[in-house]
C-alpha cells in the first residue's frame, strides 16, 4: 500500500479547516520578507495566491509563458463560480455545496479537501466583489445567481458568459498592484523547464526566457505550482492552444506523484470540429443547457433542416433517458449520451458527429430579449464561427477535451510528495474526484489560492525562517539546466522532417479515441503501445526550425509534446489500473445493464497516485485509500 | 496643478475650453457679419458697437489668449503624436472606422490659421490702424467697414479664399463641437447622438452663413 | 482558395524588418484566419524555412493574445472579432493579405508579427485596482450596485487587453484601455474612494510609456473586438478633471 500522508486534521469534518488554520505555525512578519516564494502560472489559482502571499510579506517570484499573467486561461471560463451563499434561501449551505461535489466527482475526492473548498467559497464571492469583479446582479442591486449544470440549487455567481474573466481580471488586479509596490517581481514569457531539489526540498525553477532563449535560475525557499490543466494532450480541446503539462511533469519526473492521470473531463457543449486544420474546440457555457434542450432525429441519418423536424420526430435523449435532471445532468453523462448517440448514428451536421441545441421552446417562453440578456455573447460567438443564428436554428455541439481532474498529488496543505513543493488550482488532484461540477474550477482556484494555501504555506516556510536565501549556483541548479540545455538541443538535433503540430495531432488522436470518453482493456493497451512507438518517430524524425537562442515558437511546442507523450502513456496506464466505471472515466467493461457507469467502491475507492521510474518505464502506484464518513455512498443516478 | 497641465488630457482640456470658447465667438461673429445683408447702415452700426462696446476691450486679449492656447496646445500635442508610431504601416483603411476631419484636425487647423493670418490683414488691421473713412450716423462719426468689406467680396479670388475659409472651419467644427465635450467629459451614450446633431447643424450654420456674404456681394456685382 | 500574403518579418527586436510575399493555395474558407497561417507555417517549415511568429492563445476571442493588422485594420476586417475569431471566409480566391503587427512605439516589435504589450501592464501597475487586501473584504451583498452602473461597469470590463485601440488609433493612444479599466472601477462603489487618484496616475504613466493623446476621432470603438465605448473616455476625462480641481 502507500505512505501517502494526507495530514488532514482530526475532529469533525465542519470544524476541521478551522482547527487547522488554529495550529499551523505562523510566520512573523519580519521573517516573511526574508523568504522567497515562486509561483509558476498566473491564472487564478495562481494570481490570487500572488496577490495573497505577497501582502503577507513574503518575496514572491511570478512566471507565466504568456505576454502577460492577464491572459492565463482562466480567462476563458464561462458559465460561473460557485459559492454556498444560500442567497435563494433555496436550502443551499456548505454542506450541501460540499455534497454535490462529492457526488459529482463520483466519490473520488477527498471530504476533507472538498468541505474546505466548500466553505471558503463565500468568502471568494466576498473578497471578488471587495476587488470589482462585476458579477451579474438583479435590479435591487444585490447579486444574482443561477442554477449550474447538475445541481438542484442556485448557487453560481456570473459575469454574462464571461465570469472566468472577470474573476481573472480581479486576481490579476490585485496582483499587479503588489507588483507596483515591488513585492512581487514578475517573469511573464517564461516556460518552466525543471524543478531544482536540493536536499529533498523544492528551492527553485529553471526557465526559459521565450524572447532571448536564455535558460534562467530563479531560487525561493518554497515553489508553488499554479500550472493549471493539461487537455491540450487531446490536441483538440477547449483549452487555450499553449496550456501545456510541462510545468507539473518536471516536478512529477523530480519526484511529486501525480494522481487520477486518466480522470479528464470531457465538455459536452462544444462546437464539433469544422475541418482538419483546427487548432481547438471552441466551448459553449454548459449554462446554455439551462434554456437549451438537447436532441436528435429519431430516425437514423435523417438529413432534414432542424426546423423542418417535427417534434414527434425529434428525440431530445437527456430527457428521456434522465427525467429528474433532464438537459442538466452532470458533463459526463451528457457527454457519454452524446457519443452514444452519434455513435449509433443519429448525430447530425456532415460528419454525423454533432447533436442539436434547441432555444426555440425557450425563446417562445420567456421572448428573445430574455434570452439575449442571458446568453447574447455566446450566441454572437456560435454566429460567429458558423455563421448559424441560434435564435432562428439549434446550435450543433459535440463533446470535447476540458478539465483534467487528476494532477500532482497534494496533501491537506496542498504540498505534493516534495516538501516545498505546492500544486494550487487545476495542477492538483485534489477536489473534483473523478469529474468536477460545472463553476466548480474558479471556486477551487480561487479558495486555493486566496485563503487555503497563504495558510498552508506558512506552515512549511515557519520551518525554513533560518535558511538563507538560497544561491543559484550550487549543483543542483546547474546540474537541472545542464539536462533542459540538453533535451532543448536533443530535439533541435532530431531535424526530421514532420512538423511539432502533426505529431501532436497524431497524439490527440490516439489519446481522444482509446482514452477519451469512453475506455476499454484492449484499446488502452494499444495506446499505450502506441504512443510509444510515436514518441520514438517523434524523437527521431521532428522537425524543428530555428535555434536555441532565439524566439523560437516551434521549439516551445516540442517541449511540450515531448511531455505529453509521457503524460498519455501515464493517462492510459492509469485508465487501465482503473477497472472500474467512476466520473468521467467510463470502462466499457464496467457498466449497468442499461449502459450507465459501474462505480466499484470495494476495489477502487482510493486515489491512484504514480510515481515516476525512469523513461520508458511503467509508473508505480502508491494509493491513497479514501473513506466517507460524512456522505453517504450512493449509485450516481440523475434518473 | 502643473502634473494637470504636464498630462494629456490637461493639454486637451485647454484645446476644448479655448475650443468652446471660439466656438461661442464664431457664432457672434457671424451674427455681426450677417448685417452686411441688411445694408452699409446696419452693418457699419452693428460694428461701431462692438468695436466701442466696453465689455469687447475685456474680450478681446481673451480672444487673442483663446486662439493662442488653442492653437499652440494643439501644435504641441499633435507633433508629440507624431513621435508615437516610428514605423508607419504599409496599409492603413481608417474608411470605416473614423471620419476624415476628425483626422485631419490640424491639416484643418493649419488652412483656418493661414485664413485667418490674411482675414486679419484685410480687415481686422486695417479697421484697428488703418486709415478708413467715417460716416456721420445721427451725430455719432462711425467706421464706413462696409465699403471695406464689400470692395473686397467683389473680387474673385477673394471669394474662393473666404468660402474655402468657411468650408475649412465648418470641417473643423464637424468633428471639434462634440470632441470638446468629450474632453471635458460632458458626454456619454445619450448625449454622443445629441452632441453630433447639433456640431452638425452649427458646422453648417458657421460654414454656410461665412460662406453666403461673399457668394452675395459677389453675385450682386455680376447682377448689377 | 489560393491568396497572396504580404508578412512582416522581423528577426527580433534589433533587426530591421521587410514585408516578404507568399502565395498560399488550398485556403479553405472554413478556417479561421489563424488556422490559415497554421498551414502557412507547416508548409514553410516542410520546406525548411522559418514559420512567422504571431501571438495566439485561447482562440476564441477571450485572453487577448492574437493581435495582427489585417489589410490596414487591427484584427481585420469586420466588427466585434478578434484575430482569431475572423474567418477566411471574409476573402476571396486571389486576394492580397497585408499582414503587419501592431505598430506603435510603445509596442515594440520583438519578432515578425509579435509586439510587446507589456506597456499595459505598467499602466496597471499604476492604479488598475481596488486597494483591498484578501480577508478585508465585507459581505458581498452588503453594498448593493445597481443594475444599470454594475452592467455598464461589466461593459467596460470586457476588455481583454489586446491593444487593437493603440493599434487603431492615429495616435497610438491607449486612452481607450485606460478608460476601460477607470470606467469599470469608479462606477463600482468598491472602487470609487480611489477614482481620482487612479484616473491621474494611468494617464500619467499612459504619457510617460509613450502612447499618444486622444483627439476623439474613435477609430479605437470601431476597432475595438469588445465595442467599448468612448462614452467610457469621457468619464476618464471627467475623473480626470474632477481629481484636477480638487487639487
Amino acid at each position: 500500500m502507500s505512505n501517502l500522508q494526507s495530514k488532514i486534521p482530526e475532529g469533525p469534518l465542519a470544524d476541521k479547516w478551522t482547527s487547522h488554520k488554529n495550529s499551523v505555525k505562523l510566520v512573523s512578519p519580519a521573517n516573511k520578507a526574508r523568504l522567497d516564494v515562486i509561483v509558476v502560472g498566473t491564472g487564478l489559482s495562481g494570481a490570487s495566491a500572488i496577490s495573497t502571499l505577497a501582502e503577507l510579506g513574503y518575496n514572491v517570484k511570478a512566471f507565466c509563458f504568456q505576454d502577460s499573467p492577464r491572459r492565463a486561461h482562466s480567462v476563458a471560463a464561462q458559465g460561473g463560480i460557485n459559492a454556498a451563499k444560500n442567497y435563494k434561501n433555496d436550502g443551499d449551505s456548505v454542506y450541501r455545496l460540499f455534497n454535490d461535489i462529492i457526488k459529482g466527482g463520483d466519490y473520488r475526492a477527498r471530504e476533507a479537501n472538498v468541505y474546505r473548498a466548500a466553505e471558503v467559497s463565500n468568502q471568494t464571492i466576498d473578497q471578488m466583489v471587495a476587488a470589482g469583479v462585476p458579477f451579474a446582479r438583479e435590479y435591487s442591486g444585490y447579486l444574482d445567481n443561477r442554477s449550474f449544470g447538475g445541481v438542484q440549487v442556485s448557487r453560481t455567481f456570473y459575469a454574462r458568459g464571461q465570469t472566468g474573466q472577470q474573476c481573472l481580471l480581479g486576481a490579476y488586479s490585485g496582483m499587479i498592484r503588489q507588483i507596483a509596490k515591488g513585492r512581487v517581481t514578475m517573469y511573464s514569457r517564461r516556460d518552466m523547464l525543471d524543478l531544482v531539489v536540493v536536499d529533498g526540498k523544492a528551492r527553485g525553477i529553471v526557465t526559459r526566457n521565450l524572447v532571448t532563449g536564455e535558460i534562467e535560475r530563479h531560487s525561493a525557499h518554497a515553489v508553488v505550482l499554479a500550472s493549471g490543466g493539461y487537455g491540450t494532450i487531446y490536441y483538440l480541446s477547449t483549452l487555450a492552444v499553449g496550456s501545456n503539462a510541462t510545468a507539473s511533469w518536471a516536478a512529477h519526473k523530480r519526484g511529486a506523484l501525480f494522481s487520477n492521470p486518466s480522470f479528464v473531463q470531457i465538455h459536452p457543449t462544444s462546437l464539433p470540429q469544422l475541418n482538419d486544420y483546427q487548432a481547438k474546440l471552441t466551448l459553449m457555457s454548459e449554462s446554455l443547457r439551462n434554456d437549451g434542450r438537447i436532441w436528435v432525429p429519431k430516425e437514423k441519418g435523417d438529413k432534414r433542416h432542424p426546423n423542418e423536424i417535427t417534434e414527434e420526430e425529434r428525440d431530445y435523449y437527456l430527457e428521456r433517458r434522465y427525467p429528474a435532471f433532464g438537459n442538466l445532468v452532470p458533463r459526463d453523462v451528457a457527454s457519454r449520451a452524446a457519443k452514444e448517440r452519434c455513435d449509433a448514428g443519429y448525430g447530425v451536421g456532415e460528419t454525423g458527429m454533432s447533436v442539436y441545441l434547441d432555444f426555440s421552446r425557450s425563446i417562445g417562453r420567456f421572448g428573445e430579449k430574455t434570452i439575449e440578456a442571458k446568453y447574447g455573447n455566446l450566441f454572437e460567438m456560435y454566429e460567429k464561427i458558423t455563421g448559424i443564428n441560434p435564435y432562428n436554428e439549434p446550435m450543433r455541439i459535440y463533446p470535447a477535451g476540458h478539465y483534467t481532474m487528476g494532477g500532482l498529488w497534494v496533501d491537506y496543505n496542498l504540498m505534493t510528495t516534495i516538501p516545498g513543493l505546492f500544486a494550487i488550482g487545476e495542477s492538483n488532484f485534489s477536489d473534483h474526484g473523478a469529474n468536477r461540477l460545472g463553476a466548480g474550477s474558479l471556486m477551487q482556484c480561487a479558495g486555493d489560492g486566496y485563503f487555503i494555501l497563504p495558510v498552508t504555506i506558512g506552515d512549511y516556510l515557519a520551518g525554513e525562517i533560518r535558511t538563507p536565501r538560497i544561491s543559484t549556483d550550487i549543483p543542483e541548479f546547474e546540474k537541472a539546466e545542464n539536462e533542459a540545455v540538453d533535451k532543448l538541443r536533443s530535439l533541435l538535433a532530431v531535424r526530421g522532417k514532420q512538423t511539432v503540430t502533426s505529431f501532436h495531432k497524431r497524439l490527440g488522436k490516439i489519446m481522444w479515441d482509446l482514452c477519451g470518453m469512453v475506455r476499454n482493456e484492449e484499446g488502452l493497451k494499444n495506446a499505450k503501445k502506441m504512443i510509444d512507438e510515436l514518441k520514438e518517430e517523434f524523437w527521431n524524425d521532428v522537425k524543428i526550425p530555428g535555434t536555441l537562442d532565439e524566439l523560437n515558437q516551434e521549439l516551445e511546442k516540442a517541449v511540450k509534446v515531448a511531455d505529453f507523450f509521457e503524460l498519455g502513456r501515464l493517462m492510459c496506464q492509469d485508465a487501465l489500473e482503473r477497472k472500474e466505471s467512476c466520473g468521467a472515466h467510463f470502462r466499457e467493461e464496467s457498466q449497468t445493464p442499461e449502459g450507465e457507469a459501474q462505480r466499484i467502491d470495494s476495489d477502487f475507492s482510493y486515489v491512484a497516485s504514480w510515481e515516476y521510474s525512469g523513461e520508458g518505464n511503467d509508473h508505480v502506484l502508491h494509493k491513497e485509500q479514501l473513506t466517507f464518513d460524512n456522505v453517504k455512498m450512493q449509485e450516481r443516478s440523475y434518473k | 496643478m502643473s502634473s494637470f497641465f504636464n498630462a494629456s488630457v490637461g493639454k486637451k482640456f485647454l484645446v476644448s475650453v479655448s475650443g468652446l470658447f471660439l466656438i461661442m465667438f464664431l457664432a457672434t461673429h457671424l451674427t455681426v457679419n450677417l448685417f452686411l445683408l441688411w445694408g452699409q447702415e446696419s452693418y457699419n452700426l452693428a460694428a461701431h458697437f462692438m468695436a466701442t462696446n466696453p465689455a469687447i476691450k475685456i474680450i478681446e486679449p481673451m480672444l487673442a489668449l483663446g486662439f493662442l492656447l488653442h492653437i499652440t496646445y494643439s501644435a504641441w500635442l499633435t507633433f508629440a503624436n507624431r513621435d508615437t508610431r516610428p514605423q508607419k504601416y504599409a496599409m492603413v483603411d481608417q474608411s470605416e472606422t473614423s471620419s476624415w476631419p476628425s483626422r485631419n484636425m490640424f491639416v484643418l487647423g493649419s488652412l483656418i490659421f493661414i485664413f485667418l493670418v490674411l482675414h486679419l490683414s484685410n480687415f481686422w488691421a486695417k479697421m484697428k490702424f488703418g486709415d478708413m473713412s467715417y460716416i456721420d450716423y445721427n451725430g455719432v462719426m462711425v467706421q464706413d467697414a462696409y465699403t471695406l468689406v464689400t470692395g473686397k467680396f467683389v473680387i474673385w479670388w477673394y471669394v474662393i479664399i473666404y468660402v474655402a475659409g468657411a468650408v475649412f472651419l465648418g470641417l473643423h467644427l464637424l468633428h471639434g463641437f462634440q470632441s470638446a465635450f468629450q474632453t471635458l467629459g460632458l458626454n456619454n451614450q445619450i448625449w454622443r447622438k445629441r452632441l453630433t446633431v447639433t456640431g452638425t447643424v452649427y458646422s453648417i450654420i458657421i460654414a454656410a452663413g461665412f460662406s453666403i456674404i461673399p457668394l452675395y456681394f459677389i453675385v450682386n456685382s455680376f447682377i448689377n | 482558395m489560393e491568396i497572396k500574403l504580404k508578412i512582416w518579418r522581423q528577426k527580433d527586436a534589433r533587426s530591421q524588418g521587410s514585408f516578404v510575399d507568399y502565395n498560399l493555395s488550398g485556403v479553405s474558407g472554413d478556417m479561421s484566419f489563424l488556422e490559415m497561417l497554421d498551414f502557412l507555417n507547416k508548409t514553410l517549415i516542410e520546406s525548411g524555412d522559418e514559420p512567422v511568429a504571431f501571438e495566439h492563445d485561447c482562440r476564441e476571442g477571450i485572453c487577448g493574445s492574437c493581435s495582427l493588422y489585417i489589410n490596414g485594420r487591427p484584427h481585420g476586417p469586420g466588427d466585434l472579432v478578434t484575430t482569431c475569431e475572423l474567418r477566411m471566409t471574409r476573402f476571396k480566391d486571389g486576394d492580397t493579405i497585408v499582414i503587419e503587427p501592431w505598430r506603435a512605439k510603445s509596442f515594440p516589435v520583438i519578432r515578425d508579427l509579435i509586439a510587446d504589450r507589456s506597456a499595459f501592464d505598467k499602466i496597471m501597475e499604476a492604479g488598475g485596482f481596488i486597494s483591498v487586501g484578501t480577508g478585508s473584504a465585507p459581505e458581498a451583498n452588503s453594498i448593493p450596485v445597481t443594475k444599470e452602473d454594475s452592467d455598464e461597469a461589466f461593459d467596460a470590463a470586457t476588455c481583454i487587453g489586446c491593444g487593437a485601440c493603440v493599434a487603431a488609433c492615429k495616435n497610438s493612444s491607449a486612452m481607450l484601455f485606460v478608460a476601460a479599466k477607470v470606467s469599470h472601477l469608479t462606477l463600482l462603489p468598491q472602487g470609487h474612494a480611489e477614482s481620482a487618484k487612479r484616473a491621474q496616475s494611468m494617464v500619467a504613466k499612459m504619457d510617460e510609456l509613450g502612447f499618444g493623446s486622444c483627439t476623439n476621432t474613435g477609430a479605437c470603438e470601431a476597432e475595438c473586438p469588445k465595442g467599448i465605448s468612448l462614452a467610457h473616455i469621457a468619464r476618464l476625462n471627467r475623473e480626470f478633471l474632477k481629481a484636477g480641481f480638487r487639487g
